[in-house]
């Protein structure tokens, strides 16, 4: 089991709702960015002088631009729906960290300054100045959302923290007050095309790695290619997938599923990141930005179609996003959608008969499937609402023979966040990370309990490295959390590969 | 009584235009501030019928809430219901004739009554009984609950207790209609009553209670699933374009 220096919350077998503890988690917060990490971004390094009225000209430029933002804040009525749905609130038992609390962080300022009742009343309605106070709670608790929409699938108005918490970051950005993890993260994919900082000759070798491998597991020569001009495909995945464990697993059973399909694809080391940490800071410009460099990778290696990796908040920005930010796709064979998620493009395959899956090869397994937050609520695959559920199971059923969803209550859309997303994944914030893990590990644990389930499936790089550094908190194993193309990397049967029985045959012939 | 009743036909005036110019207000800012993204709570409707039907069931039915919390999906239903027949049973005052319709609602419109009062008692006791509502709940929120409940215990009264003379408020609504001022019946109870709505109308636009306009511009709710298909762009990003 993981040290920590904090008390990691036990797992029930029913889920409980806390008692709120208030300020428990006031002292969480990350490391604050770097002047020239700011200053990459187009933010001022350090907190500037004025910076109450900055902030406040900042949020109003915000209202006028986003009615998301001036719609929720005006329209909550403090119900109480969202209290209970936050992973962050149900591990930490903070108030601020249900969903109505920490979005008060932000209307009591707004309330202050923008509207009538709060000029006038501001003790009555709740109102108040931005002191150097609040803006420390900001700080605190904006970095302890991970813009999942939980909240948003239960409130009457379908107000969205994540939209809360992305606003608070960009004004916070907008005084010198940003976080390390994220603006760091986004200079390197500025430099270097990757959140990693991985350079193109890492990147060639790592892949010319996974060719040899491939090829000595199964006799068969698959190619990874990088930046291959003409290719049909262009691949964009999570940096994470070229060398973490389990990701890599995952990597190389997209390389497999192309190599069956007979579709030429490449990776491009420009745009080797499908991450797009511009929206975990709410900067629209930055998130252009970085899509920008797959608009431009796709022009350059002359590709006809996009496909993405397994990525939970890349494919929110790929799916809802991409054609705003980076389109429009008129240059692309306009057949397929743009983009189109790696599971849609092996689904396809399966539902053609095109892959020789043999289910028995994950026999040693017994799985379950984590819904990550941004596929299962901002994003779909598929002709159909929902298929973001339906693609990956039927993928995973296709490709193993045990298989047990968690509690109802706790996948689809009301999946619990990994607890490490929007832009959460950094050391600096392990406390909030594995007590915000709470809620999707009580799940497993008893998934585990009832059913046997020995692993868990998940389609996100985030997710994939907060369950490997979090689950050993809760005495689980790093190796439970698996790809979902690492499954279709075990069953797929190359055409042309040598397998065990054939070569039991050929042992018994000689 | 001709001061009071002057005295309430401007409060009336008054409360009608902060009402419907405030609201008014408030439903161009929504509408004209663009939402830059698509941002819809998935599984969303791929098409705009679908929507309607999204929209629909959360207004009618609030869908979302009766996901979240069962009580307050209980008591909040029972209380707009409730209020929705109380003000379909009060046409009767300002149409003239009433239609058959709203006649054939009156006894409802009781239930009604009855129902949005339960319904507002048991939102109140969720703000004292549940901790987390407790935290969450400022003095505004105390006093939305103290007036809408005092609106319909007064009216209730009046209909069960100490009554009014009906045609002459009615009367003295019709009269609004043309400026002239007729005489209010000078009973305590419908003065409060009659105070309060107005106060409500004029606090509508200038709270929380705008949530009724808002819910109709959520992102979340009012957009169509279709980024890849159609593309979405607001008309300050699309200036980004240019440079």
């Amino acid at each position: 089991m993981a040290k920590a220096d904090f008390q990691v919350p036990v797992l029930k077998q029913y889920p409980e709702i806390p008692e709120i503890e208030p300020g428990v988690m006031a002292h969480s917060s990350p490391f604050k960015s770097k002047p020239q990490f700011q200053a990459e971004l187009g933010f001022p390094g350090e907190l500037v002088d004025d910076w109450q009225s900055k902030a406040i000209d900042k949020m109003g430029d915000l209202l006028g631009r986003y009615r998301s933002l001036r719609v929720y804040l005006d329209s909550c009525v403090k119900c109480g729906s969202c209290t209970d749905k936050c992973h962050y609130y149900l591990g930490t038992h903070d108030p601020k960290n249900m969903p109505v609390g920490r979005q008060d962080l932000l209307r009591k300022v707004y309330r202050r300054h923008f509207t009538l009742a709060g000029r006038l009343f501001p003790k009555l309605v709740g109102a108040e100045d931005l002191t150097e106070e609040v803006l420390g709670d900001w700080y605190s608790y904006f970095h302890q959302c991970s813009q999942c929409r939980r909240c948003s699938v239960f409130c009457p108005y379908g107000i969205d923290t994540a939209e809360i918490s992305m606003a608070a970051r960009e004004i916070m950005d907008h005084i010198g007050v940003g976080q390390k993890y994220c603006n760091e993260i986004i200079g390197k994919v500025y430099k270097i095309g990757n959140n990693l900082g991985l350079p193109g000759p890492a990147l060639a070798d790592t892949l010319e790695g996974l060719e040899e491998d491939v090829l000595d597991e199964t006799g068969v020569e698959v190619k990874y290619p990088l930046d291959q001009e003409g290719a049909e495909i262009l691949l964009v995945t999570p940096s994470a997938d070229f060398f973490a464990e389990p990701h890599v697993d995952g990597l190389i059973g997209y390389g497999k599923v192309f190599h069956e399909s007979g579709v030429s694809w490449t990776l491009s080391s420009h745009a080797s990141e499908a991450a797009n940490f511009g929206m975990f800071i709410g900067s629209y410009e930055n998130m252009r930005r970085v899509a920008l460099r797959i608009r431009e990778a796709a022009i350059k290696l002359k590709v006809k179609r996009i496909v993405f990796g397994e990525c939970g908040h890349a494919w929110r920005v790929a799916y809802s996003f991409l054609n705003t930010l980076a389109g429009p796709w008129d240059f692309l064979d306009p057949r397929y959608p743009v983009p189109q998620h790696i599971c849609e493009f092996t689904y396809g395959l399966i539902q053609e008969g095109k892959l020789n899956l043999d289910k028995s090869l994950n026999d040693e397994m017994v799985l379950t499937y984590h819904d990550s937050c941004n596929v299962a609520r901002a994003s779909r695959m598929g002709d159909r609402p929902g298929g973001q559920f339906d693609i990956p199971r039927a993928i995973i059923r296709a490709t193993c023979n045990n298989f047990y969803d968690m509690d109802e209550e706790t996948i689809r859309d009301r999946t619990f966040c990994c607890g490490g997303g929007g832009g959460l994944l950094t050391d600096d914030l392990m406390e909030i990370r594995v007590k915000g893990a709470q809620p999707r590990v009580e799940a497993l644990n008893n998934v585990m309990q009832e059913k046997g389930v020995t692993h868990m499936a998940a389609i996100c790089a985030i997710c994939k490295s907060q369950f490997t550094k979090v689950l050993p908190y809760y005495g689980m194993d790093l190796d439970q959390i698996v790809s979902v193309h690492q499954l279709v990397s075990n069953a797929l049967v190359l055409t042309g590969q040598e397998t065990d029985d054939e070569d039991e045959a050929a042992d018994e012939a000689a | 009584m001709s001061f009071l009743s002057d005295v309430y036909a401007g409060l009336f005036y008054f409360a009608a235009f902060v009402l419907v110019a405030g609201l008014a207000n408030k439903v161009i800012q929504y509408a004209r501030t663009p939402a830059p993204l698509k941002i819809p709570t998935t599984p969303a409707p791929t098409t705009k019928t679908g929507v309607a039907l999204r929209m629909t069931r959360e207004v009618v039915f609030f869908e979302s809430l009766f996901r979240g919390s069962k009580w307050t999906w209980i008591f909040g239903w029972m209380f707009h219901f409730g209020l929705f027949l109380v003000t379909l049973r009060h046409l009767r005052y300002f149409l003239d004739p009433v239609p058959l319709p709203i006649e054939m609602i009156q006894p409802f419109g009781i239930y009604g009554g009855i129902a949005m009062v339960i319904g507002l008692a048991g939102l109140w006791a969720r703000r004292f009984l549940v901790d987390r509502v407790r935290y969450i709940t400022a003095l505004s929120d105390h006093l939305i609950l103290a007036l809408l409940i005092t609106i319909g215990l007064s009216g209730l009264m009046m209909r069960f207790v100490v009554h009014t003379d009906i045609m002459r408020v009615k009367e003295f609504f019709q009269g609004l209609y043309v400026g002239q001022v007729h005489l209010l019946p000078a009973d305590p109870l419908l003065l409060l009553h009659l105070l309060l709505v107005a106060l409500l109308m004029i606090i509508f636009p200038y709270s929380k209670l705008l949530h009724a306009p808002g819910l109709f511009f959520s992102p979340s709710r009012n957009q169509v699933d279709n980024p890849r298909e159609q593309r979405h762009i607001a008309p300050w990003a699309e200036r980004l374009e240019q440079d």
